[in-house]
């Protein structure tokens, strides 16, 4: 059996900008009541239907999962990428039907921490919205140290230091402002799990950090929100369904693969859970990995890709599809 | 028209026994004539009307006597029931599902009216009427997974996900097949079944952990496990082994279709979603050979079942000492015609 996940059928109830570059969505159930209860942490697979492109992007649920009337999401503008975000921010209106997944937890609270300390870089604080909700509601012991570039991009930063006061700690980049963060995890108590949302050079350094201090790696907490990237057009037979797909300069692979009719099994959408791991058959060119699911070995082998997140460049590829 | 509950005991006279119906709706766990270990996982959806599977967490005539025999387990043993302290949250989501299912699938018998956080509860065959306040535990009179699995049929192990494992920190373990919760609190997938023999050579738990850790919310899934018991006793656990382990030297060629029975658990798996724990239900079912019998291909194939049985198997299921026996048995009912393929009684 494959895994994945159900639908849901939701209407945007609301569209609200937060600030020049991520506006927020509110969903709702089309059929009136409750959406399924979710742990902080989770994310939803949105399906955004453009014309004759169907994209498939993960977004971490941001409202308190004490709440199950509607979900929100926020979406950061991505000038460069592949359109999804462009899509949310210009085409998507209150009233309009979308189907979102299932709500999908790959960042979960240890609940075993005495403490759970956080560490956020611009976008990357959504998940930790719901996170901080439901841990204030059972009187969890956490803090967040959250960064961004400016004072006008410092998404729900306001919202935070007013719901939880000093347990909240800003850093303006453009004011010179760091987490000093080899001190912060020196200073911590016995039974503290670390958690890290933000892009990849900063969960990089935040797990350095922490190996370099000793902790033991299964008390770091880390979600990369890696979305996939354009690239140059490139074309795949896939073996097994016996089909010669094209794969657009904007569309995954992965998109690419299901709008031929496949369906291979996926859960994040990001390169981080494994399902949508496929085989290589054969090649003639040269893989661009975008994924944290592979080993580097398994980079080099040329063996497998992950048809989410990574692309081809060059003149064939066969895939175990 | 509701279940008629049966009064009948699993212990000391052990006057258990299923009616007509309840034998006609039994998983029979065999779909060939041989059995080997399988990952035979499969989305755990409704199946057809009058089985065991119509309702996902399925009630039946046992009902009030098996909470009966779970009050008298854990009773005389509370360490059945044992929480870590981080998993009160998974309690309460298995609190929710299982009066959600039980109330949707049977409510003539069980009916949740829901007010925000401000719960009531009926459990009519029990005789229990509640009103509680959800996440306050000084609203129950036990934990919130010890209350609700006292007034649910099977085991139960919630499982903490972390570090890409499961591990087996919470359950209410009281109609168990020879394991014992409180020597497994706190293990991982991998040391709870290590004494298993063949599957981890298979490689069969690590691809299941694999499946186990990706089921996600609305989803669950199931499988079908089986051994065999002398009497149709629910609690054969290590800590009771004194009173059960000699029964299986007392079985002879006239008792066996009373005394000996076939066990089949319904195993499910679900993703809990406040906790992103995963619970596994464990429900036992049984049936005595006499019963089992009434379908001539149930007994064709279990025949041949337990003749092919590889010896390490019938070791770890506990049959050596009473299989030459049940074989010569079982062989008188089997006439050596062709089984059907699949699960259900001619």
């Amino acid at each position: 059996m494959s895994t994945g996940t159900t639908k849901l059928d939701v209407a945007v109830a609301d569209v609200v900008p937060v600030n020049e570059l991520v506006t927020r969505f509110h969903f709702r159930p089309t059929n009136g009541g409750l959406l399924p209860t979710f742990s902080g942490g989770a994310h939803v697979v949105v399906e955004m239907r453009d014309g004759d492109t169907t994209r498939l992007n993960p977004y971490s649920l941001m409202s308190s999962p004490l709440d199950t009337s509607e979900y929100t999401i926020s979406v950061r503008r991505d000038d460069a990428g592949r359109g999804g975000s462009l899509f949310m921010h210009r085409a998507v209106k209150p009233g309009d039907r979308m189907v979102i997944s299932y709500p999908v937890n790959l960042f979960s609270l240890d609940l075993r921490a005495k403490k759970h300390l956080m560490i956020a870089g611009g976008i990357g604080i959504t998940p930790f919205m719901a996170q901080t909700a439901q841990l204030a509601a059972t009187s969890g012991n956490f803090e967040l140290h959250y960064a961004c570039r400016t004072a006008s991009l410092f998404t729900y930063g306001d919202v935070l230091a007013e719901r939880y006061g000093r347990r909240i700690h800003l850093y303006h980049d453009d004011r010179g402002e760091k987490i000093e963060l080899t001190r912060l995890l020196s200073s911590q108590p016995l039974g503290t799990h670390l958690y890290v949302c933000g892009p990849a050079p900063m969960i990089d350094w935040v797990r350095r950090t922490a190996a370099e201090a000793g902790w033991p790696p299964e008390t770091v907490h880390f979600e990369h929100f890696s979305a996939p990237q354009p690239g140059v057009p490139f074309d795949v037979e896939l073996a097994v369904s016996g089909k010669t797909i094209h794969v657009g300069e904007q569309q995954s692979l992965l998109e690419a693969i299901e709008a031929a009719g496949v369906d291979p099994p996926y859960l994040c959408r990001g390169g981080v859970c494994g399902q949508c791991e496929t085989n290589v058959v054969s090649c003639d060119g040269k893989f661009l990995h975008n994924d944290h699911w592979l080993t580097e070995e398994e980079h080099r082998s040329g063996k497998k890709i992950m048809p989410c997140v990574s692309r081809f460049e060059g003149r064939s590829l066969v895939l175990e599809r | 028209m509701g279940i008629v509950f049966r009064d009948e005991t699993f212990r000391d006279d052990f006057t258990f026994k299923n009616s007509p119906e309840h034998i006609r709706r039994f998983p029979f766990p065999f779909h060939e004539d041989s059995y080997m270990y399988a990952v035979n996982i499969e989305p755990h959806v409704p199946g057809p009307k009058g089985s065991v599977l119509e309702n996902l967490i399925d009630v039946d005539e046992h009902y009030v006597s098996e909470m009966r025999d779970r009050a008298l387990v854990l009773a005389e043993d509370p360490l059945r029931c044992q929480s870590l302290p981080h998993m009160t949250l998974a309690g309460w989501d298995l609190l929710e599902l299982l009066m959600t299912e039980q109330a949707k699938g049977y409510p003539e018998h069980f009916s949740l009216t829901r007010d925000g956080d401000k719960w009531h509860w009926i459990n009519r065959p029990l005789g229990i009427d509640h009103h509680f306040v959800f996440g306050d535990l000084t609203t129950l009179p036990y934990g919130p997974m010890e209350y609700i699995t006292r007034q649910s049929q099977g085991d139960f192990c919630i499982l903490d996900q972390r570090d890409g494992n499961l591990w087996m920190d919470a359950g209410i373990v009281t109609t168990q097949a020879d394991w014992s919760l409180d020597f497994d609190i706190g293990m991982n997938f991998f040391e709870w079944h290590a004494p298993v023999p063949l599957a981890h050579e298979k490689g069969i738990f690590t691809r299941a952990l694999k499946f186990l850790t990706n089921i996600q919310q609305g989803k669950p899934a199931r499988r079908l496990n089986w051994t065999m018991t002398i009497n149709p006793r629910l609690d054969t656990s290590p800590e009771n082994y004194h009173k059960w382990g000699a029964d299986r030297a007392t079985v002879t060629p006239e008792n066996v279709g009373q005394k000996v029975h076939l066990r089949v658990e319904l195993q499910s798996f679900w993703r809990l979603p406040r906790s992103n724990a995963m619970v596994f239900p464990i429900r036992c079912y049984l049936i005595k050979m006499d019963e089992l019998v009434t379908s001539r291909k149930w007994a064709r194939r279990l025949h041949r079942v337990i003749r092919d049985l590889p010896e390490e198997l019938a070791t770890y299921k506990g049959l050596t000492l009473y299989r030459p026996t049940l074989l010569e048995w079982l062989a008188k009912h089997d006439d050596g015609a062709e089984t059907s393929p699949g699960f259900g009684p001619d």
